[in-house]
């Protein structure tokens, strides 16, 4: 199936059609306090499919409000989000998302907050089942299915809810400062694992982050925002290959680019 | 174990006389223990007449002869099945009304404000409409315990609604939910633990209104119904045997409503 949609895509490729993401000329404003905020001036951006899109900026440059468009949360902004041609008008199964605070369901058991995001599915119990498994297995929790989420570490709180993300299949995994709480270990060894699993899945994700050197490690681009009014800075490709090393000179050189456009001076090379 | 400590005595040593099973249990009955003893003493020694205060061993005769009578497992048994009626219709509504509250914004500014008002009326106010109502016999102390078991229901579970986080909501929302999945998945074991707070009240509340049904409505088996026979007849050893098995079973009900909530929040983790 996912074979299927794959080639579809392909086919309009060819034909000169269209990516499965469009953002055109997004603008969104909020009303704080009786002043009016603008959050994003003018976005415009274009997702290809299977492609891993990292939004990097400072705090406040309203790179998860984006993602909040995205998903059909809020459809109150002016210009287009479409997936696939469609406009976005409501959150749906295709996009899967882990939030940043892992958001699971604390009087369920791991297996439980996995297979819940299957209620709307269509398919058999014991096909659900095994789905639920397999996404276990997947982020390497088979051992914790019977488990609370009391009883998980942060990290694997946040495994789980990359398994609910990833449990219906959905084309798009978007991800929302996934290990932003996490400690430094267990961010990194997740970042390897993100890797892995979205290459595994073949879906298109967004991984919105203020961490440069997981975009880098993740991406291959990367858009950097720069805020008042949120605006994309510049879009930068990541050409570095599967096995990425941190600390290789081509690694290095990027994630100081990146840097600089976000008005960090990456001192020790400046010098 | 070294066999001389140059720092006194070790962790060991010094561990409590009883295991940490017994000694809550130990130490809880000290007091009711020593007062029993004193009351005892009070009594033997005529400081007190006995048809004021009864000896214990006049008590547990009473308590013999009640239970020999065949009588008495009667009052018992109408007075724990009023108390469960009365908490199941009360809490069964008030459990509907707190979650339509909690729910929908609607039902919270139609019914809210009505509803605050109804509790500012002292509970043993509707006393005397209620029996007008529905009589004095059991329907109406039915009605009373019902009512009194409904209010902690809906406070607590209409508040436990509103304290579900946003997040979650926002959750339901990214895994298009629809409202009884909603229901299911989030609002319902949400609001759990309030809920269980409010069942908790209502079964209190329920045994006060069924020993106040029992007193203030028609003399009917009872133990609140044994409580004005004991002093119209002046028998203060009856009185006394039916407050002890008040306590009893107050205690027995609320014991098995805890034993109950921590299996259904078994989730909460220890």
């Amino acid at each position: 199936m996912n074979l299927d949609i794959r080639a579809v895509a392909y086919e309009q490729a060819e034909l000169g059609g269209s990516p499965v993401l469009q953002i055109e000329r997004v603008s969104k404003t909020f009303r704080v306090g009786g002043r009016t905020v603008q959050a994003l001036a003018g976005i415009s951006f274009a997702v290809e499919d299977g492609e891993f899109v990292a939004i990097v900026g400072a705090s406040g440059c309203g790179k998860s409000t984006l993602l909040r468009l995205i998903l059909g949360l809020d459809t109150d902004y002016e210009g287009e989000i479409r997936l696939d041609g469609q406009r976005v008008r409501r959150p749906g199964l295709d996009r899967g998302i882990v939030f940043q605070d892992h958001r699971l369901l604390p009087w369920l058991t791991v297996e439980g907050n996995v297979a819940v995001a299957l209620r709307r599915s269509k398919l058999s119990s014991a096909a659900k089942k095994k789905l639920v498994a397999l996404h276990l297995e997947l982020v390497g929790l088979s051992g914790f299915a019977k488990a609370w989420p009391a009883q998980l570490s942060g990290g694997m709180s946040q495994r789980v809810a990359i398994a609910r993300a990833l449990v219906n299949r959905p084309r798009f995994l978007l991800l929302d400062e996934p290990l932003g709480a996490l400690d430094a270990l267990t961010r990194l060894r997740l970042q390897d694992e993100l890797a892995r699993i979205v290459r595994n899945e073949q879906s298109t994700a967004i991984l919105v982050t203020h961490d440069v050197d997981e975009a880098v490690f993740l991406a291959d681009r990367i858009m950097v925002l720069e805020p008042n009014p949120g605006r994309i800075a510049r879009v930068v490709d990541v050409k570095l290959g599967a096995d990425r090393d941190r600390s290789a000179p081509g690694f290095v050189r990027l994630r100081d680019e990146v840097l600089d456009l976000l008005g960090v001076r990456s001192g020790r090379r400046a010098a | 174990m070294s066999d001389v400590s140059l720092y006194g005595p070790t962790r060991e040593e010094l561990r409590p006389l009883l295991s940490p099973r017994v000694r809550p249990i130990v130490l809880g009955a000290l007091l009711p223990f020593a007062l029993l003893l004193g009351w005892q003493a009070l009594v033997t020694k005529h400081w007190l007449p006995d048809y004021i205060l009864p000896s214990p061993r006049d008590l547990v005769l009473r308590f013999q002869l009640e239970v020999n009578g065949g009588r008495f497992w009667l009052d018992v048994g109408t007075s724990l099945s009023r108390v469960l009626c009365g908490f199941a219709i009360g809490s069964a509504i008030g459990l509907v009304f707190g979650l339509l509250l909690g729910l929908s914004r609607l039902a919270e500014l139609l019914f809210g404000p009505l509803f605050l008002a109804y509790r500012q009326v002292a509970l043993f106010a509707w006393v005397p409409l209620l029996s007008m109502w529905f009589g004095g016999g059991e329907s109406g102390k039915l009605a009373f315990i019902s009512l009194s078991a409904f209010a902690p229901v809906v406070v607590n579970t209409w508040r436990a609604n509103r304290a579900i986080p946003e997040k979650l909501r926002e959750l339901a929302d990214v895994l298009t939910f629809g409202r009884l999945d909603y229901l299911r998945f989030i609002a319902l074991p949400g609001a759990l633990p309030g809920i269980a707070t409010g069942l908790r009240t209502a079964l209190i509340y329920a045994w006060i209104a069924t020993v106040g049904a029992e007193l203030f409505f028609d003399i009917a088996p009872g133990l609140g119904g044994r409580l004005n026979e004991g002093r119209d007849k002046f028998e203060v050893d009856l009185m006394l045997v039916a407050l002890l098995l008040l306590a009893v079973l107050g205690l027995v009900c609320s014991r098995g409503a805890a034993f109950a909530e921590a299996r259904l929040l078994r989730w909460r983790g220890r």
